[in-house]
């Protein structure tokens, strides 16, 4: 075993070890501490939860490589990930933590005194929550056999059997306390790298101003610039003013991101575990810090990784890199089928231009760029090795929340709440546990056997989370005369116009063939891209539930008062059951 | 009860202002004023650029923190007395 693996292994195999100490030290005894940990966390601790919570594979392998081939078109994700949380800090998080009850289709039940709109809530949690683990399954998988060289089965395996062990034994307790230290091992991960490279680029060890500064190899051109010229120089846009598909694009994409962020379930469950009103704001104030302290390193490991690889295959203009001289890295990426090249003009150099005939880098993976960052910088093996467990922190910890989100649903708004009322707390406890051990089982089948429509369907669960979600919730806490009849009726027309936006498109269910439309371009509504369209979907849902309220009337007078009650912090209760 | 309309007139006005700015420096300055605002540089950034991938972020954290702020003021002033 080379000295890489070696550390890799003690890297990850450490960090299992922590999460697993962790896990018995928090284990649940109660509902209460499995839904919501008792209540008991304390803001700061809540906002590292929510930031390993929130930050999965996408954010930790592959944001900084979408930014990096998209330039400043990253910029949706970036704005759009991080807006969400002043939304949720203002308009949804302090109310609902005030209403005190464990889910959020248990707060939609309360406030729209209906049980058609609980199951509608959880209807919609299950699709957006279970199409998010999939990816996250995937992540896993990925990280064990690119690091360890571990069949992607098994690593699917041995992550399926971490997070049982601390997601079932330790409920919302033991992943809170998880994702903490899951926290430190991915944002650990993310920078070290980052400040390596910054430092080498442009000798400023912060890659926030790295990315602002000149280029340390004396020439006194700011890197930005630099990389304008080089990516303009091979046919490619402008790497800071590449607008993807359009201002109106960008505008409805950032939007839908913002809100579909906001209206996640199992983001928003994380605030019912904090003692106050005051708490749950002042954790939305520190998750955004944690959180953007991975976004705002991220636009520097992209903008900076494309300059490397560009530097690599053609050290100066007109000069291309001989393809039998290639680094060590690039053999090595290319074994793993993420980088191809192809001689096309025969002349064993490497070509790498926007010009699809003439390009000879036929595959550049855009995972790589975070990947495969310290070894193109030449870091030591312990930070690679790094890498590999910040990788999977961040997939196991967005996991076991959506897993809880998925299992107190089910177990507690659909049995309890709706078939078996009768239910002692031991056997909603008991059964909770099952159907997260059900669930991890559905979530490994489907990580072991992607569906087609696996890559469409983060936008779904956006989608979803944005028309329905985020819309009912807002009405319900700001508009007190909004009733259950026109709630149900906005968001069942948000989620309809979406999915019928998104399916034909994409094809129904994302089968390819069955999308009526196409996805040609020209089809599109006002040029916005199917994944940018929960926004559109959100609007449809306050037009359609303002006019069902005019005609069908205002909720009774005990909700209205009941929502008085939530705006107001004071005399804040305990987290209880009814 | 006038003491509860109050609170929340104040905390409506402040989500005003702060949604306000939460717009101006995403899907104003980062997206629909990014060519004009990218004519002037904050170092290396073109200002545009620069609200869009840093710049918002950074404001977006201080929005939170300044509202946690004012609202923990709110409620003691409202809600502290009474019970």
């Amino acid at each position: 075993m080379d000295e890489l693996k070696l550390y890799t292994y003690i890297a990850v195999f450490g960090s299992f070890a922590l999460y697993f100490a962790i896990a018995w030290w928090a284990r649940a005894s109660s509902t209460s501490e499995f839904y919501v940990a008792g209540g008991n966390i304390s803001p700061l601790q809540n906002g590292m939860a929510i930031g390993a919570d929130w930050m999965s594979a996408a954010s930790f392998i592959s944001m900084a490589g979408l930014i990096a081939f998209l330039g400043y078109g990253g910029s949706v994700f970036l704005m759009g990930w991080t807006g969400g949380y002043v939304l949720l800090a203002m308009l949804l998080a302090p109310y609902m933590r005030k209403h005190g009850k464990f889910t959020v289709p248990e707060f939609i039940y309360d406030r729209y005194y209906s049980k058609t709109a609980r199951v509608v809530a959880v209807v919609c949690l299950i699709i957006a929550s279970l199409t998010y683990i999939i990816g996250q399954m995937k992540g896993v998988g990925v990280a064990f056999s690119r690091f360890m060289e571990v069949e992607y089965d098994l690593g699917l395996g041995i992550g399926m059997g971490v997070v049982w062990v601390y997601a079932v034994l330790g409920g919302m307790k033991g992943i809170t306390y998880t994702q903490i230290a899951q926290y430190c091992v991915l944002i650990f991960a993310y920078t070290i790298p980052a400040i390596f490279i910054s430092l080498q680029l442009t000798g400023n060890p912060i890659p926030q101003l790295g990315l602002g500064s000149t280029l340390a190899d004396g020439s006194g051109v700011y890197l930005l610039d630099k990389l304008d010229m080089v990516v303009t120089d091979l046919g490619f846009k402008e790497y800071t003013t590449d607008n993807m598909g359009g201002t109106i694009n960008m505008f409805a994409y950032t939007l839908s991101l913002m809100i579909g962020t906001a209206g996640l379930p199992h983001v928003i469950m994380r605030f019912f575990t904090v003692p106050s009103v005051q708490a749950a704001r002042a954790s939305a104030g520190y998750a955004l810090v944690f959180i953007a302290l991975l976004y705002t390193v991220a636009p520097a490991v992209g903008a900076m990784a494309r300059l490397n690889l560009l530097n690599t295959i053609q050290p100066e203009a007109g000069q291309n890199l001989e393809y039998a001289e290639r680094p060590q890295w690039f053999k090595d990426w290319e074994k793993t089928g993420l980088l191809k090249y192809e001689d096309k003009n025969g002349d064993g150099k490497i070509q790498y231009v926007a010009d699809k005939d003439a390009n000879e880098m036929v595959k550049v993976d855009r995972d790589i760029m975070v990947l495969a960052n310290p070894a193109i910088a030449n870091l030591p093996n312990w930070v690679i090795a790094l890498v590999a467990a910040g990788g999977l922190a961040a997939a196991l910890s967005t996991a076991a929340g959506l897993l809880l989100a998925i299992s107190s649903s089910i177990s507690h708004d659909l049995m309890k709440g709706i078939l078996l009322p009768n239910l002692s707390e031991g056997n909603e406890l008991l059964s909770s546990r099952i159907v997260m051990t059900v669930s991890i089982l559905i979530a490994g089948y489907l990580g072991l056997n992607p569906p087609g429509f696996a890559a469409g369907t983060v936008a779904l669960a956006f989608g979803l989370a944005a028309s329905s979600i985020f819309p009912a919730l807002m009405m319900g806490i700001f508009v007190r005369k909004m009733s259950g009849t026109a709630a149900i009726a906005g968001m069942c027309s948000g989620i309809g116009i979406t999915m019928l936006y998104v399916f034909q498109h994409k094809g129904i269910m994302f089968i390819p063939g069955t999308s009526f439309l196409g996805g040609m371009e020209p089809n599109w509504f006002f040029g916005i891209s199917p994944n940018a369209f929960g926004a559109v979907g959100a609007l449809v849902n306050f037009v359609v539930a303002f006019v069902v309220l005019q005609i069908t009337g205002p909720a009774p007078a005990h909700i209205q008062k009941m929502v008085d009650n939530f705006r107001i912090p004071h005399g804040v209760s305990a987290i209880h059951d009814h | 009860m006038e003491k509860k309309t109050t609170y929340w007139q104040e905390n409506l006005r402040l989500i005003f202002i702060c949604l306000t700015i939460w717009f101006v420096v995403s899907f104003g300055f980062g997206l629909l004023l990014v060519e004009q605002l990218n004519a002037y540089r904050l170092g290396g950034y073109k200002l545009g650029f620069w609200f869009a991938q840093q710049g918002s972020i950074y404001a977006f954290v201080g929005l939170v923190f300044w509202y946690s702020a004012k609202m923990n003021k709110l409620d003691k002033k409202y809600c502290e007395k009474g019970s």
